[in-house]
């Protein structure tokens, strides 16, 4: 039989990571349909900002109640990592907790912690099911995350929940087992005692104590093969989820703008055009330098024209809308929503995305990111206060969207609010946002 | 004191072949705004108090064109921000003070890349740095003590560029009790005028957000909203008139304040 169990498991393996590999790939491709951005600069820095970022979790620390429960979850999840080894090597080697005889006192140890941390996610997931089912936390059920967003974000934390209760089959199954001397640890085998995990010595004989010898085998087999196959659907669910933000996080933040929020980028393709209009000795009737050349268009109307750092932030957004509940705009009442500048620039380059895998790199399917997902609404209510990109937990940049939107809306469409083109007039022929002659800017001086 | 301020401009140091120590960047709002023109005079008195060899560009100054960039058009930010720079290069400009977070940001942040290198501080800053070096004293236990005074964030002075403390401090020196809303520093609520706002009607919603803003501020109950921008301070004085509060609640500059508390 043994063979035929390691043999399943070794086409799981492989079907599993083949699949997510392909997917990963396109994602990849994706994510590099974006604008060049050169943020290879300051490697240490970076690197501090993503160990306290997003492994030390700095940002969510503002709001400690989701905080301490996310925490619960993403320590068990990386802590299982390493049981998960040993299931893999089981796995394929049809053994049993092989590494137990090496480690001793070592491996009670880390399964107890696994266990304790995995109970304190369960916790933490029914928390997470209730804020957002049961008390409905505003930011939890705006508008944005009706339909699939909602479906998504539930079927994440039931996975889990899943996923630990199949753990405690059997960790809980293998610890009766071994209390009837049935046990296959190596070492042990044929005799009765108790493997000492935190949970599963007190969780076992509870939940199973009083099934036959026969069931008991199923419920331990059950649990680590529903176990296995749940990390399988799960690694290859994971890129097709918000829930993504697992693994995006943290080159995300290592990628992070470093500068002062305040400073918008500098388009050089404009400084170039301003300088040649101010230089007096450029003849202006010169011939382009490189008359194939195609112009860039100015900002974006499509994810294409964005960098690939912002199409890495939609992909890394996992939808908490800590942004949209900061936004000014949003909390009073206008359509914008940073969330939803996020999840419309990730559906939109997975659209793209698919849309050249089928017909080819040049196919147009006669939508675009501004116009068919945002609107000139939304780009217009935003106040540019930089809250949205403040609260992001894995330093998301909204804004810097938003802005390469009303570049292009402005530079290549002229399409701006009627007020603006008023105060944009004015600048231009007088120097101030309003209609005063710039020889009367220090008529301050005089009046009393 | 004498009620003459004295306001050198650049091109009047150069023709006596002086050089100032820094330029007093006034800005669009501080110099045709009739209630921002106000916070303009205050700082000049500090400066003139404090004996600060200043200039201003006068007539030679024009929009660092903040508005035009956050509007989405860069040509003319950057039409405005090589002439801005070409002037201030010119008269060798090593240091620049403003007291509009605005063109604080825009001269700090967006002038290098385009060859525009300066110092540039936030008034509030430069009023603190008076103080601890003794040069600006204020009166004890003065107009302002125990009064509540709340300090509003400019976005473009706190999020967008980390200051937080100086003002603060400032009002602390007052004698005063500061209290803070609560949202404020990084968590503090935009006024609404940002992102060329200022320039526009609102979209479509339930509520401005300049009421929303003055809704927090009322909240702690303070004698007094201080800020350190003078589009938040339109903002800010709307707000209290929407709930007929102008009779109770002043709205002021942080340069206001200090002006006033140090009978300037």
């Amino acid at each position: 039989m043994d063979w035929l169990q390691i043999v399943i498991f070794g086409v799981l393996l492989a079907v599993g990571f083949g699949f997510f590999t392909t997917r990963i790939l396109q994602i990849r491709k994706n994510i590099l349909l974006g604008r060049d951005l050169d943020r290879t600069d300051n490697k240490g820095e970076r690197w501090r900002t993503m160990l306290l970022v997003a492994f030390g979790q700095k940002k969510m620390f503002s709001n400690p109640i989701p905080a301490f429960l996310h925490l619960a979850i993403y320590a068990a999840f990386v802590v299982t990592q390493i049981e998960l080894i040993e299931i893999f090597v089981d796995g394929l080697t049809g053994h049993h907790r092989i590494f137990m005889p090496y480690l001793g006192g070592f491996y009670t140890f880390i399964i107890s912690f696994i266990e304790v941390l995995s109970v304190l996610a369960f916790i933490a997931t029914v928390a997470f099911l209730w804020r957002r089912n049961m008390l409905k936390v505003p930011r939890l059920v705006k508008s944005e995350l009706n339909g699939w967003p909602k479906l998504d974000a539930n079927l994440i934390l039931i996975f889990e929940i899943v996923l630990i209760t199949f753990i405690m089959m059997m960790n809980g199954g293998d610890e009766v087992l071994f209390n009837r001397g049935l046990t296959h640890a190596p070492g042990f085998e044929g005799q009765e005692g108790s493997f000492g995990f935190a949970i599963s010595q007190h969780l076992g004989p509870l939940l199973f104590g009083g099934m036959s010898d026969g069931a008991l085998m199923a419920v331990e087999r059950i649990g680590w093969w529903g176990h296995i196959l749940m990390v399988f659907l799960f690694l290859n669910y994971l890129p097709y989820s918000k829930h993504f933000h697992v693994v995006l996080a943290f080159p995300n933040v290592y990628y992070s703008n470093l500068e002062q929020k305040g400073r918008f980028t500098n388009m050089e393709s404009v400084t170039n055009e301003v300088k040649l209009m101010l230089d007096t000795s450029a003849d202006p009737y010169a011939a382009p330098a490189d008359p194939n050349a195609t112009p860039q268009r100015f900002g974006a109307k499509d994810v294409q024209d964005l960098t690939w750092k912002n199409l890495l932030d939609a992909y890394s957004c996992t939808e908490c809308g800590r942004c949209t509940a900061a936004c000014p705009a949003n909390q009073t009442g206008k359509l914008l929503s940073p969330r939803k500048i996020m999840m419309d620039t990730r559906d939109r380059i997975e659209e793209v995305g698919n849309n050249i895998k089928k017909h080819g790199a040049d196919y147009d399917d006669g939508k675009s990111l501004f116009g068919s997902y945002i609107t000139d609404e939304e780009i217009w209510a935003c106040t540019s206060c930089n809250a949205c990109v403040q609260e992001c937990p894995v330093n998301i940049d909204p804004l810097n969207i938003i802005m390469e939107l009303r570049r292009y809306s402005v530079m290549e469409e002229s399409k701006m609010p009627t007020e603006l083109t008023g105060m944009l007039t004015n600048i231009e022929n007088n120097g101030a946002p309003w209609q005063f002659s710039q020889a009367d800017r220090l008529k301050w001086k005089d009046e009393a | 004191m004498s009620n003459a301020l004295r306001v050198p401009t650049m091109a009047e140091m150069m023709a006596a072949g002086e050089s100032p120590e820094i330029l007093f960047w006034v800005g669009c709002a501080g110099s045709f705004d009739d209630r921002a023109k106000k916070i303009t005079k205050a700082v000049v008195k500090i400066l003139n108090a404090c004996d600060v060899k200043f200039a201003v560009l006068g007539a030679e100054e024009s929009c660092t064109g903040d508005p035009a960039k956050r509007a989405g058009n860069e040509f003319t930010f950057q039409m405005q921000a090589f002439m801005n720079i070409e002037v201030l290069n010119a008269y060798e400009v090593k240091k620049i003070v403003t007291a509009c977070p605005h063109c604080f940001n825009t001269l700090k942040n967006e002038y290098p890349e385009l060859g525009g290198n300066y110092e540039v501080i936030h008034h509030t800053q430069l009023i603190q740095g008076l103080i601890n070096e003794g040069k600006l004293a204020l009166k004890e236990g003065g107009m302002f003590k125990g009064k509540k005074i709340t300090f509003h964030d400019p976005c473009y002075l706190g999020r967008a560029n980390n200051v937080y403390d100086a003002p603060r401090e400032l009002i602390e020196k007052l004698d005063a009790e500061l209290v803070e809303m609560k949202r404020c520093k990084t968590k503090g609520l935009c006024c609404g005028a940002g992102g060329a706002q200022m320039f526009k009607e609102a979209e479509k919603g339930n509520k401005e957000v300049n009421i929303e803003r003055t809704e927090d501020a009322l909240e702690v109950k303070p004698n007094i909203i201080a800020t350190g921008c003078p589009f938040c301070n339109t903002m800010m004085t709307d707000g209290v008139k929407n709930f007929n509060k102008e009779d109770e609640i002043l709205v002021l500059d942080v340069a206001e304040l200090i002006a006033s508390a140090g009978e300037l």
